[in-house]
């Protein structure tokens, strides 16, 4: 391993197969650290598709339908410079992704767009419900590319550890990580850019995500004082099934063709979303159809019916998805409904960065499902692969602007390093995991959250590591952030406060300063 | 139902494990070895002893992390349901890769004969093949056609089929059929594939990913090795 001053990008996923690839393309060097190969990435779980305005299905769609669909999709919380940029290059990206040969579902030569939830114009370019594994897989081709010419130099199985910051705290000049193999430390100096992932660890196989994700990077880089914005807001996706240790998406594609949902009563269906919503109720943003679904009376079982969708349909659009049913729930969904419930799915929070992806720490950038960036509070389907690409290419491109690789130096440097988590403390963090659960659940109000924050000061009396501090201080500040917004917007549904209110039109930011968790609100 | 769960353990840099065993109350028909695993290792790491080591991610057959050697079978952990398998549940890890700790095994030699094997497009993919790039996209690289084939010994050229895979990938769509760049990566598909391959086709059956490894072998010989299709190309 080679000790020059590189671009040191933490997340071997979608953001940060991006970036590197950004990166290499102009002749900057960067390192590409994760404790697995890309192969296990969550974003090799994405199925549905990539949102872009192609205008190849014949119905006038524009950049600025997109932009609001966006914007609406995420209730007005999403920056819209960041939202704008976003949408505006997302046909490029899919233009690189062509050129990089994912080979997108096409008929006669053109490339097919599908409905999605939340958007009136279909807009969703795919490959069958496995876009994430194509796009994943396009990228390690395309980074690896530059590894056979060192631009790109891989690290797997190396864990990161801390960021290693000068002038009181607030420039980032490298990063200190782990060789998991030969638990040798190494210091690297460089820019950072966190493309870590979601918070899934935070909720224990509770979530459609990856044991990948376990959020410690989140809560060391939280305990450096990274700031952190809007973690109240999680997603809740309608169509998931509980497997051993997790829950199975059922991909909103489904319902994109035409899947519909229903619940039984008095031995007949009720098509509850098409009756409330019209004949797009089905599709209807994440946020709004799983807080119908948690709205109906306990224990009522709702199911996703796809029985209706076509040979042509099955076969062509969406064979894996049954191949997947058909093998984790010995059901075929061709032949008969499948009980679903919602699940957490994507969180919308996350680092707080601005429109060049750069944190609140100089020479600190992130992008991805890590970051809090285009999502607002909600996330529409389509968007999350296109952001991770996007936020990838940007925060590379601002660090081709802004940053002198020869300037950073981390000889003599003094690290300060986090004491990691032991193995029994995994009980401690399925406690939290409890905690947070109970406190942020789709429907919340103040007797629940401050019970969850009460307990959370009791697991801070126990003994542990100092990277399990940083977990429930970033636990401490999403259940904090969710006790002061008082209202009800996109996924966070405070009964006791049920309408949206104006006056909280503005991102929660969440930081710890001075030995203490500090949730204020900012403009957005 | 009770399981004995068998594990070949093995400590960090010593050169041989030692089984040990334990028993597994299955909670459902739907537990796999994953579920097995995860509760030992949260009962072990309650006893204070050393941890259970094992890669893990998915947990629903898309990565290819959790590649093990169960019942003298390689299988993802995430896939192997208990109530399919015997009383006594043998798990040992992949044996054609160096063995780090436990059942933790470093695989990068895989990553570094795709960049030998100058898997990328040099310049854009072409807009054709889309379903033999599909089929081979769906390649988690996760060893198991790797651990079963008798050709493949973790040592000299041969990549096997998770490298036909990778290599199908870059030619179903390569952009010149005929120019320098892919009579190179025909060259490197003969070298590092077809001379290695003896078409045991032991592959055929363990794929996690259902590549449909007889086809997709075929097709590319056809295409790079035999010159007789340009269906693949």
């Amino acid at each position: 391993m080679n000790n020059e001053p590189r671009v040191n990008i933490i997340g071997a996923g979608l953001a940060g197969l991006s970036a590197a690839y950004a990166l290499a393309r102009e002749g900057v060097k960067s390192r590409l650290i994760s404790l697995q190969a890309s192969e296990r990435a969550q974003s090799n779980l994405a199925e549905g598709g990539i949102n872009a305005v192609l205008n190849v299905m014949d119905e006038n769609d524009t950049i600025d339908e997109h932009f609001a669909d966006t914007i609406a999709g995420g209730c007005n919380l999403a920056n819209p410079d960041m939202v704008w940029a976003l949408v505006k290059n997302a046909p490029d990206i899919i233009d690189l992704l062509i050129r990089l040969g994912v080979p997108f579902n096409k008929t006669d030569g053109r490339i097919i767009q599908r409905n999605f939830g939340g958007q009136k114009k279909k807009r969703t370019a795919f490959v069958k419900s496995s876009t994430g594994k194509m796009v994943t897989t396009a990228l390690i081709n395309a980074v690896r590319k530059y590894e056979c010419n060192d631009l790109v130099e891989r690290l797997c199985h190396h864990e990161f550890l801390n960021l290693l910051l000068s002038e009181g705290d607030n420039r980032c000049v490298g990063v200190s990580i782990r060789d998991i193999y030969s638990e040798r430390d190494i210091s690297l100096p460089g820019p950072v850019i966190i493309c870590c992932g979601g918070l899934n660890g935070f909720f224990h196989e509770m979530t459609t995500g990856t044991t990948a994700n376990t959020g410690n990077a989140a809560a060391r880089l939280f305990l450096q004082g990274v700031e952190f914005s809007n973690l109240e807001f999680i997603q809740y996706h309608p169509t998931t099934v509980g497997i051993p240790q997790k829950r199975l998406l059922i991909s909103e594609a489904a319902r994109g063709e035409g899947a519909r949902l229903f619940h039984e009563r008095e031995k007949s269906r009720v098509y509850f979303m098409e009756d409330k919503y019209g004949p797009e109720g089905n599709l209807m943003p994440r946020d709004v159809v799983s807080r119908e679904m948690a709205l109906l009376p306990d224990n009522t079982r709702v199911y996703l019916d796809m029985t209706m969708l076509s040979k042509d349909i099955w076969e062509n659009r969406l064979s894996d998805l049954r191949d997947e049913l058909i093998k984790h729930l010995h059901k075929d969904p061709s032949l008969k409904p499948i009980p679903v419930r919602y699940g957490i799915h994507y969180f919308m929070g996350g680092i707080m960065v601005d429109e060049s992806h750069r944190t609140n720490i100089e020479g600190l950038y992130a992008a991805g499902e890590c970051t809090c960036a285009y999502h607002g509070a909600n996330r529409l389907g389509g968007n999350s692969l296109l952001g991770a690409i996007h936020g990838g290419i940007s925060s590379a491109n601002s660090i081709i602007k802004a940053e002198q690789l020869s300037t950073y130096n981390v000889e003599n440097f003094i690290d300060k390093k986090i004491s990691g988590m032991s193995d029994y403390e995994v009980f401690l963090n399925r406690s939290l995991s409890e905690i947070l659960l109970s406190g942020l659940s789709i429907l919340r109000d103040e007797n629940k959250l401050s019970e969850s924050l009460k307990k959370i000061e009791e697991l801070f009396q126990s003994n542990h590591s100092e990277e399990f501090e940083g977990r429930l201080l970033l636990g401490k500040a999403m259940l904090e952030s969710a006790s002061k917004r008082h209202e009800s917007r996109g996924a966070h549904t405070r009964t006791d406060y049920p309408k949206s209110d104006d006056k909280y039109l503005c991102n929660t930011i969440s930081v710890y300063k001075d030995d203490s968790v500090s949730v204020s609100f900012r403009h957005i | 139902m009770k399981k004995n769960i068998s594990i070949l353990r093995r400590k960090k840099n010593e050169a041989s494990g030692y089984i040990e065993e334990f028993e597994y109350n299955m909670k459902s028909d739907e537990d796999t070895v994953a579920s097995a695993l995860f509760d030992i290792a949260a009962r072990i790491a309650v006893e204070g002893k050393r941890p259970l080591v094992w890669e893990h991610s998915c947990l629903q057959i898309k990565c290819g992390a959790c590649a093990m050697v169960i019942c003298g079978k390689p299988q993802l952990a995430c896939s192997a349901k208990l109530k399919d398998l015997p009383d006594k549940v043998t798990i040992e890890p992949l044996r054609k890769f160096p063995v780090i700790e436990d059942l933790l095994v470093d695989r990068s030699v895989m990553r570094e004969r795709l960049k030998n094997m100058q898997v990328y497009h040099e310049k854009d993919a072409a807009d054709s093949g889309d379903e033999s790039t599909y089929q081979s996209m769906k390649c988690l690289q996760c060893g198991i056609c790797l651990e079963i084939c008798p050709n493949y010994y973790g040592e000299g050229n041969y990549a096997g089929m998770s490298g036909m895979s990778a290599m199908a990938q870059i030619l179903s769509k390569a952009p010149d059929k005929t120019g320098t760049r892919t009579k190179q990566l025909k060259k490197n598909y003969y070298k590092n594939v077809y001379e290695g391959c003896g078409k045991s086709l032991a592959c055929r059956d363990v794929c996690p990913a259902g590549i449909p490894m007889d086809d997709l072998l075929s097709r590319m010989n056809a295409a790079a090795v035999w010159g007789r299709s340009k269906s693949l190309l």
